[in-house]
């Protein structure tokens, strides 16, 4: 297989194109009702719109499965939705409200759900996500749950060395991960052209020994065939999968921003490229949406929408005295999460380990050529540990060897130490 | 049982943790084949295969954000830098991820990030640094500097079970240079609690990891000169046991604090200052500090040496607050 491809679209289920469908709805709805409450001042800080990119938030996260992991990031509200986020948890978070997801201690898309949902937080800081991710499948695989982790990058956030970092030790650990590149063409103000000298941000795989997909961000149907085919890959051991997901930024960074900068043609391109407006000519085309069945997902989600804004607005701010609590977790029950084991423990632990290690040095690490003792080891050990088995007995903290001249020989010193503590 | 070395006592703790616990691994550079570039980890990858001691590529946020994602399935990941001044690589990853993550979203994540740090061994710029005050001032993790064998291996064990972020500092100086008698069998040292090394009347000096040793050894100077100084090792900076360090100085009236991090932003600022707000009364002289040059760690032996505190600095230091 070429190390980027694309996937022929079989065809999918009634069902699943209508839940694509609602989903992409539901998601605009959801940032058009914020975008309101945005204007009224209701949202105290940033908004961030994934106008026109809803096809692959929605795509990708519909081809996890409900036990899988995944982590959004600020244009992926789609995701959280898809995953079983409530809407309401998204406009209380927005509003900074006590009956938010992090009692307003963060906003936006920043919260997470590790018990029920598999969803982790992001950050602000692009790129982390990728080695969370990847510590999240390494882990999923020693627990034997064959979980696939998915998280999203955009153009900008794949410049940043922790990208690289993360993508690398994913391939080296062969990690059931998928990261959607979302190339939506601008980072903030900086073109894609200003910020990576290469056309398609899929090559970078090939740098990483992984596979990659190029899919058309703006039709759902290709992102969700083109991540199911990579879950499937990764969760079958394949290793990592990036597929970069073309699409358009059609609101600015955030909602401060006009996005002057952007040129009229491209925008009047991409904006003729709507995804929700050519999915719905699509499922019209093909008789799987009337007017009517449109107008039942219209009221649907117009019902939910209403009794969840309105659940946000009556929600009460934070009292002030939550400001100074949660930042170490203490007491018994404060960490609830205990490993869910789906393998046999006893391939994990003495005196059998499962795996043989995936390479062997003879003599190292094994106890034979370097020994506890005397094995050379970085800087601190200029002095040889040479010592009287006799003069061990006696003075049970010794200093081995050559008492330094700079500090006193501890050998007293931690005697005392034992004596008292 | 036979003494052992501060670093056997680091490699006990993790591999008793392990064989007790499987959801304890270790992540880093060169810690299953090679078994650690200070053989902290030898013979663990044989005994716990290569899903437990994972050997990482030369990436340190990427082997923070990995034990932080492990730690959210449930898993205590030990993940260690090879020198303690790596950490600054992943700086990012551990302050704004990690440490914040209780607070933001109630994701505790109980990793453990240990290695080797301090200097007196000729290590250079960038082997050789205390970065302890760079995470004292990021809430959200606990930090441990240990300075006895029987304490490394408690503290780690501790450590590896608590629930939130610990970041824990093995000064390299000391990892065979002191050997101690251990109990056999299980036992834990609690964070956040201080011990009094050498009890005194005349005045406290409060010091952690090698430079506990060397206030140590000026106290026993100072003790021929007629003046008792009490040691306290304070073996957590986060949480402070500021008991232990308030009902000193309500006994000594005077208190001198030693570390090897530099001066400038050092935790002997933070502890005067604590001292000012919570025994202003009790204080009958200056709070004086002893602590490295505000340079980087130079390299030459010479040069090193005058960076670094001694018994003799700690020594003069301590007959002029004694003089108050």
């Amino acid at each position: 297989m070429p190390a980027t491809a694309t996937v022929v679209k079989p065809k999918l289920s009634r069902q699943q194109y209508l839940d694509l469908y609602y989903y992409m709805r539901l998601n605009r709805e959801v940032e058009d009702t914020m975008t309101r409450l945005f204007r009224q001042n209701k949202i105290v800080g940033g908004l961030y719109s994934s106008l026109g990119q809803e096809a692959i938030s929605v795509g990708s996260a519909y081809a996890l499965e409900k036990k899988d992991w995944m982590a959004p990031m600020i244009r992926n509200i789609g995701a959280l939705l898809v995953k079983g986020v409530p809407p309401r948890d998204i406009f209380t978070q927005h509003m900074a409200k006590y009956t938010s997801p992090t009692k307003g201690k963060d906003g936006t898309s920043h919260f997470g759900d590790l018990e029920n949902l598999h969803i982790v937080s992001p950050i602000s800081m692009l790129g982390d996500l990728i080695p969370v991710l990847t510590g999240v499948a390494m882990a999923g695989r020693y627990l034997g749950q064959k979980i696939v982790a998915m998280t999203w990058i955009g153009d900008g956030g794949s410049s940043t060395g922790v990208f690289h970092e993360g993508l690398n030790l994913a391939a080296s650990q062969k990690a059931a991960f998928v990261l959607i590149l979302e190339n939506n063409q601008w980072a903030y103000s900086t073109p894609v052209r200003r910020q990576v000298p290469i056309e398609n941000l899929a090559d970078r795989a090939k740098a990483y020994g992984i596979s990659s997909y190029i899919v058309d961000g703006n039709d759902p149907v290709a992102v969700y065939v083109t991540a199911k085919e990579a879950v499937d890959r990764a969760r079958a051991g394949e290793g990592p999968i990036l597929i970069e997901a073309k699409t358009f930024r059609r609101r600015g960074h955030a909602q401060h921003d006009p996005a002057e900068y952007v040129p009229k043609e491209q925008r009047e391109y991409w904006e003729k490229r709507d995804p929700i407006a050519l999915y719905e000519k699509f499922l019209t085309a093909e008789k799987i949406l009337d007017a009517k069945g449109k107008k039942e997902i219209e009221d649907k989600i117009n019902t939910l929408l209403e009794k969840d804004r309105e659940f946000a607005e009556n929600s009460p701010m934070p009292p002030p005295e939550l400001a100074s609590e949660g930042v170490y977790c203490t007491g018994d029950d404060c960490h609830k999460i205990r490993p869910k084991w789906e393998r046999p423990i006893a391939e994990v632990t003495p005196p059998k380990s499962s795996v043989e290690p995936v390479w062997i040095v003879e003599g190292f690490g094994r106890g034979k050529t370097s020994s506890r003792e005397n094995a050379p080891i970085h800087f601190g050990d200029t002095q040889p540990a040479a010592e009287e088995p006799a003069a061990k007995a006696k003075s049970p903290a010794k200093p081995v060897g050559k008492s330094p001249a700079r500090k006193p020989a501890p050998a007293k010193s931690a005697a005392r130490g034992k004596a008292r503590r | 049982m036979a003494p052992i070395t501060f670093l056997e006592a680091i490699r006990q703790a993790m591999f008793e943790e392990m064989a007790a616990d499987p959801s304890v691994v270790l992540i880093g550079e060169d810690v299953g084949v090679y078994g650690g570039a200070f053989k902290t980890s030898e013979g663990l990858l044989e005994k716990f295969g290569w899903e437990r001691v994972i050997d990482t590529p030369i990436s340190e946020s990427a082997i923070i954000g990995a034990a932080c994602g492990m730690s959210y399935l449930g898993l205590r990941p030990i993940a260690e830098m090879q020198f303690i001044d790596f950490i600054a690589c992943c700086f990012n990853q551990l302050t704004n991820f990690v440490a914040k993550g209780h607070y933001l979203w109630n994701a505790p994540a109980p990793i453990v990030v240990r290695g080797p740090s301090g200097g007196g061994v000729h290590g250079g710029p960038f082997h050789s640094a205390n970065p302890e005050m760079y995470f004292l001032h990021t809430p959200g993790m606990k930090i441990v500097y240990p300075s006895t064998p029987y304490d490394a291996k408690g503290l780690l064990k501790a450590s590896i079970r608590d629930n939130n972020p610990v970041l824990f500092f093995e000064h390299k100086f000391l990892y065979r240079r002191i050997k101690e008698e251990i109990p056999e069998g299980d036992y834990t040292v609690p964070l956040g609690k201080a011990v009094v090394r050498r009890e005194g009347k005349h005045l406290t000096i409060l010091s952690y990891a090698a430079m506990m040793h060397t206030s140590l050894e000026a106290a026993d100077a100072l003790a021929k000169e007629g003046i008792e100084a009490e040691v306290i090792d304070l073996r957590t900076l986060m949480p402070l046991d500021e008991e232990t360090i308030l009902q000193s100085i309500r006994k000594t009236n005077k208190c001198l604090v030693v570390h090897e991090d530099t001066k400038t932003g050092g935790i002997s600022g933070e502890i005067a200052a604590i001292l000012f707000e919570k025994a202003f009364h009790d204080l009958d002289g200056p709070v004086l500090r002893v602590a490295s040059l505000d340079t980087p760690v130079p390299y030459a032996p010479t040069l090193e040496e005058a960076f670094l505190p001694n018994a003799q600095k700690i020594f003069t230091a301590a007959n002029e607050l004694a003089r108050f």
